[in-house]
């Protein structure tokens, strides 16, 4: 029973990371109906400013979670610019082209931040230096550490407050509206254009804090860790059903503990012929009958198509 | 528009007809004989920081032969380093075999990870061009009847053996639970390992595999946790080791971790920080500070390439090694000195170089290091023989 | 139609002096490129068939390329001991490979767009899983030692004297690629003028009036997938021959993702850009190359790595060719009069932001 709660608690916390980073996928796909390759990047860059801050505060001998906090603050401002930034040059001028094109455009991209960054930060695994103590608690014979307390503490924070501001303010009726039908909310006074950009500002930042939490959790930082990450939370967006917010946090929670009760219970349950090295194809299993039976994902809107 | 094409295509027709095939291979200039020599290893992705040190040593080696003036066959020889990066992929190692085939080599020091060497290892059998890896550790490589295949490290059924019988007695450990990255290398020495400890006497609680671009293994620790063993052994890289230690830690798995040459290195200690301490990795060869001439070549390394991190000695050696070989036969022609090769009775910086019929290094050690006060420290050299 | 002709005729004679002269210029490592640029042109022809023709988005169409060079390496290495000859092992691939097209579009079929993708794209990963852990299909090693192509007494992987120059075996099978490219062009081009291609247009463009047409889309779906991965199959069969040597790294969704840039870079749904767009994307990357020296000569030092300046001039190329010309380097024609309609200046033909298809 430990073991079967140290995997769902490693789950969770697994999982809240994906949900934050699949919040950004499921926000843009839902306006603008483009799957931002990118943003998996966008977190990777945030990790590694994130990382850059964090060891400049090392070194002057600074710990504690005031340093992560820093390397998160710094992290945000330049992970929005450069979703912004994404948005006008790769996007935009694509809004009407067909649908192949901004999505190459996106993996274009993709490439292009990973190589920046290589030439920037360097090929090396980077690590994170340690400024935390990390106590750890016992529940029963599970240990969750103090980084995992403030993971799930952190997303779930976020998660509410973005729930909020896309069901109960203004800016979130305006993103709901151009999300159902953008001309139409164009002639109801909506900027479209100023939505989309905030739609990217607020995906990018929930990726910053994604980035250094990330980092900070595995202690590793590297050009190339966007990109399985990017992948597993845009499955766990569409596990919920993309374009949902609550469907991609839940398919992020779902798609981490998945993962860990996969990796660690085939092996039990197929006497050894089906180890852990197959938990990938697991999850991505799930996913695939969860589409046969509910094709538009867990809560996504069973949508009849406009005829 | 039909004017263009047909211009176009008939001074394409003409090149073509005039052409066919480039020369490469040794050329001469000034009296001077150039010969290539083909270095490959990853100098991108997760072992970049292991590749470039390769291709350092590689580089030490070339200049300071250089700097000797060699002459051979009468001729003065000025020995050319191609480097060429095959990112740890198998894939990328045979067209880095391929392009070093084409320029006409006269050898290749390389390639780093078993997985590249292995595949790469027919193609140069093919074209005749000796091959000496500084640090593929799979047995597979020099048993596959090739005679162009060379190692000058000992190979994994020697690590992989010794560290399961030390572990069993020297560790006192009664079970063990293991792991790898489901790569040639990780996987085979985890696998030679898993035979030599239980042949021990000692336990496998159980035998997972992960990848080696995963970063978060704690699904698996959490299993293993369940098991209780008293020692985990990783057949892996730095990369994932390092983290892997971490969370092995914060987990509150209490065993102890005991990992191969892939995690021997620097990286490892700055990855695994203080959950490292305590943790066991192992190294073919000797300690630099004990290997015959281990000092000198530590002190010109570091005045020009900084730390050693794992092969660079070897790579330095190999390319002695080759050299020699040419120098005995008077001749920089693969066909010609690949016998004497064979022959080799080299006294290197690593150790004594001689190879057996396979080309494997005979009489190779290994030497068990320990974490402490955040550094590797030699424990103890296994598999000397009298 | 005697000016078509002299164009052919002219194409032919240049595709045939191409490797002679690349060698010359280049040096034979380019030679080798290009039979590698050829593999890819008829990998994405096959995926011309599923995204272009079909516009069904397949992300993870490296799977097919996988199990015809798997075919292929086990049934023609020491790997089992069999060792049979390209005539059976050809046609094996395609139709293995088609089989796996039509069981792996199955579920697929009710899915719309991007779910379809996520999906193409796991099936992708699960294939590539298996073949790394499978010990049938020898793990991580991958398979080794695999049979050279041979035809009657003719061996593509040695090499062979012609008019008294020495021709290794690059040029046999730059020869043999091309001439099997061309039959899938031929094929390709069959298949958009007749029936099931348009009725695979009329798909693409509007599945659910199609369907109200009377079109069995649910079969004409599975056949798009099917034929696709056909062609998929070939090229991996031909892959495994020719290099020798397999390994799971060599179909990573990576992979998948090239081809797909391929296909839209070089104008989706027309066979002449889809091949260029396989040959630029393919030889790209190898043309920046040079780097290193080009920063040597100028700047006296190499200040940025050249392999990751390499990997960045390339996905520039791709953002500027999309946002320059998103039908692709050489559209159909049919499809840049579709896209430029605005530029007769009707004020009719302005669209909203989010539109799609």
């Amino acid at each position: 029973m430990d073991i079967f709660l140290q995997q769902v608690i490693n789950g969770l916390v697994q999982g809240s990371l994906y949900a934050l980073v699949a919040l950004g996928y499921t926000m843009v796909y839902g306006i603008i109906e483009l799957v931002n390759f990118a943003h998996g990047e966008v977190v990777m860059v945030g990790a590694l400013v994130g990382l850059s801050v964090i060891e400049r505060m090392a070194a002057r001998g600074e710990t504690g979670w005031g340093v992560i906090a820093l390397g998160i603050l710094v992290a945000i401002p330049s992970c929005m610019a450069l979703g912004l930034g994404i948005e006008r040059i790769a996007y935009r001028p694509l809004r009407k082209a067909p649908r192949l094109a901004p999505l190459i455009s996106a993996i274009g991209v993709s490439i292009a931040l990973q190589q920046l960054a290589a030439l920037i930060w360097g090929r090396n695994y980077l690590h994170y230096p340690e400024v935390l103590a990390n106590p750890q608690f016992h529940l029963g014979g599970a240990v969750i550490t103090q980084v995992q307390l403030v993971i799930l503490a952190t997303t779930g924070i976020l998660m509410a407050v973005m729930w909020v501001v896309v069901q109960k303010t203004a800016l979130g009726r305006a993103m709901r509206a151009s999300a159902q039908n953008p001309a139409v909310a164009g002639l109801m006074g909506v900027n479209v254009d100023r939505i989309i950009a905030s739609t990217f500002l607020m995906g990018s930042g929930l990726a910053a804090v994604a980035g250094v939490l990330v980092g900070t959790y595995y202690g590793v930082g590297n050009h190339t860790m966007g990109f399985m990450l990017g992948l597993k939370a845009f499955t766990a967006a569409v596990l919920g059903g993309i374009g949902s917010l609550g469907g991609a946090m839940l398919g992020g929670l779902l798609l981490g503990v998945i993962e860990n009760l996969g990796a660690g219970y085939l092996g039990a349950l197929t006497n050894g012929t089906i180890g852990s090295n197959y938990s990938d194809v697991f999850a991505f299993l799930m996913l695939i009958a969860v589409l046969i039976f509910r094709p538009s994902g867990l809560m996504g809107e069973r949508g009849s198509e406009k005829v | 528009m039909p004017r263009l094409l047909s211009s176009l295509a008939l001074s394409l027709i003409a090149l073509g007809l005039i052409s066919c095939g480039q020369s490469s291979g040794p050329t001469t200039g000034s009296g001077e004989l150039v010969v290539r020599i083909g270095a490959s290893s990853p100098l991108t992705g997760p072992q970049a920081h292991l590749g470039k040190d390769n291709e350092n040593g590689t580089r030490l080696a070339i200049d300071e032969a250089n700097a000797q003036g060699i002459t051979i066959g009468g001729q003065k020889v000025r020995f050319e380093l191609v480097s060429e990066d095959d990112a740890a992929d198998p894939k990328t190692g045979t067209i880095v075999a391929q392009k070093f085939v084409d320029l006409k080599v006269s050898g290749v020091i390389g390639h780093l990870n078993s997985g590249t060497t292995i595949p790469a290892s027919r193609i140069y059998s093919e074209a005749g061009i000796p091959q000496i890896s500084p640090s593929a550790t799979n047995p597979k490589y020099t048993h596959q009847g090739f005679k162009t295949a060379f190692r000058v490290i000992p190979n994994d059924t020697k690590q992989g053996g010794e560290l399961g019988r030390y572990v069993a007695s020297k560790i006192g450990a009664k079970t063990v639970a293991i792991m790898d990255d489901t790569t040639q290398y990780g996987q085979g020495l985890a696998n030679q390992f898993e035979e030599a400890a239980k042949a021990a006497g000692v336990t496998v609680v159980t035998h997972e595999h992960t990848d080696d671009k995963a970063s978060d293994f704690q699904a698996i620790l959490t299993n293993i946790k369940a098991k209780n063993p008293d020692i985990i052994f990783y057949g892996g890289m730095d990369a994932q080791s390092g983290p892997m230690m971490k969370q092995i830690r914060s987990l509150g798995i209490k065993a102890k971790f005991m990992t191969g040459d892939g995690g021997c290195s620097t990286e490892f200690l700055s990855l695994a920080g203080a959950a490292g301490e305590g943790a066991y990795c192992s190294l073919p060869g000797l300690p630099i500070e004990k290997m015959p001439k281990g000092e000198d070549f530590k002190k010109r390394f570091n005045a020009k390439y900084g730390e050693i991190q794992d092969y660079s000695p070897y790579c330095y050696d190999a390319v002695m090694v080759m050299i020699d070989a040419m120098k005995r036969a008077n001749s920089t022609d693969p066909s010609k000195y690949l016998p004497e090769l064979a022959k080799s009775n080299y006294d290197g910086v690593t150790a004594k170089i001689s190879f057996d019929e396979n080309g494997d290094l005979k009489g190779g050690v290994i030497t068990v290091y320990q974490l402490r006060g955040g550094k590797w420290v030699a424990e103890e050299t296994l598999g000397a023989q009298p | 139609m005697k000016s078509k002709v002299l164009i052919a005729l002219l194409l032919i004679a240049c595709a045939a002096a191409l490797p002679f002269a690349t060698d010359a210029l280049l040096g034979r490592s380019w030679v080798r490129l290009l039979d590698f640029a050829l593999l890819y042109a008829m990998l994405a022809l096959g995926l011309n068939i599923v995204v272009g023709y079909a516009g069904l988005l397949d992300l993870g169409y490296v799977a097919f390329y996988a199990v015809g060079a798997y075919l292929y390496a086990m049934l023609a290495s020491p790997h089992i001991g069999m060792h049979w000859p390209i005539w059976t092992l050809l046609p094996m691939g395609a139709l293995l490979a088609a089989s796996f097209g039509a069981v792996l579009g199955a579920p697929t079929l009710g899915l719309r767009g991007d779910y379809l993708a996520i999906v193409t794209m796991g099936f992708g990963e699960i294939i590539r899983i298996f073949l790394r852990n499978l010990s049938l299909t020898n793990g991580p090693a991958g398979i080794d030692l695999i049979d050279p192509i041979q035809i009657g007494g003719f061996s593509f992987g040695a090499s062979h004297s012609l008019l008294g120059w020495d021709l290794p075996g690059i040029y046999s099978y730059y020869f043999l690629f091309l001439g099997l490219t061309g039959v899938i062009v031929l094929i390709s081009n069959r298949l958009a003028d007749s029936r099931i291609g348009r009725a695979w247009a009329a798909i693409r463009e509007d599945e659910i009036a199609a369907k109200s047409m009377g079109l069995n889309t649910r079969h004409l779906k599975l056949l798009a997938f099917a034929m696709g991965a056909a062609f998929g199959g070939v090229s991996g069969v031909l892959f495994a021959g020719f290099q020798g040597f397999i390994s799971p790294e060599s179909f990573t969704m990576g992979e998948s993702v090239m081809i797909l840039c391929m296909v839209v870079l070089g104008g989706m749904g027309h066979v002449s850009g889809v091949i260029m767009g396989a040959l630029l994307l393919a030889i790209l990357p190898e043309a920046f190359r040079p780097l290193s020296q080009l920063q040597q000569a100028t700047f006296g030092q190499v200040w940025l790595d050249p392999a990751n300046l390499r990997m960045l001039l390339f996905a520039l190329a791709l953002i500027i060719v999309m946002i320059l010309r998103p039908e692709g380097l050489w559209p159909s024609p049919v499809r840049r009069r579709e896209l430029h309609e605005d530029d007769d200046a009707s004020p009719f033909a302005a669209s909203t932001p989010g539109h799609s298809q």
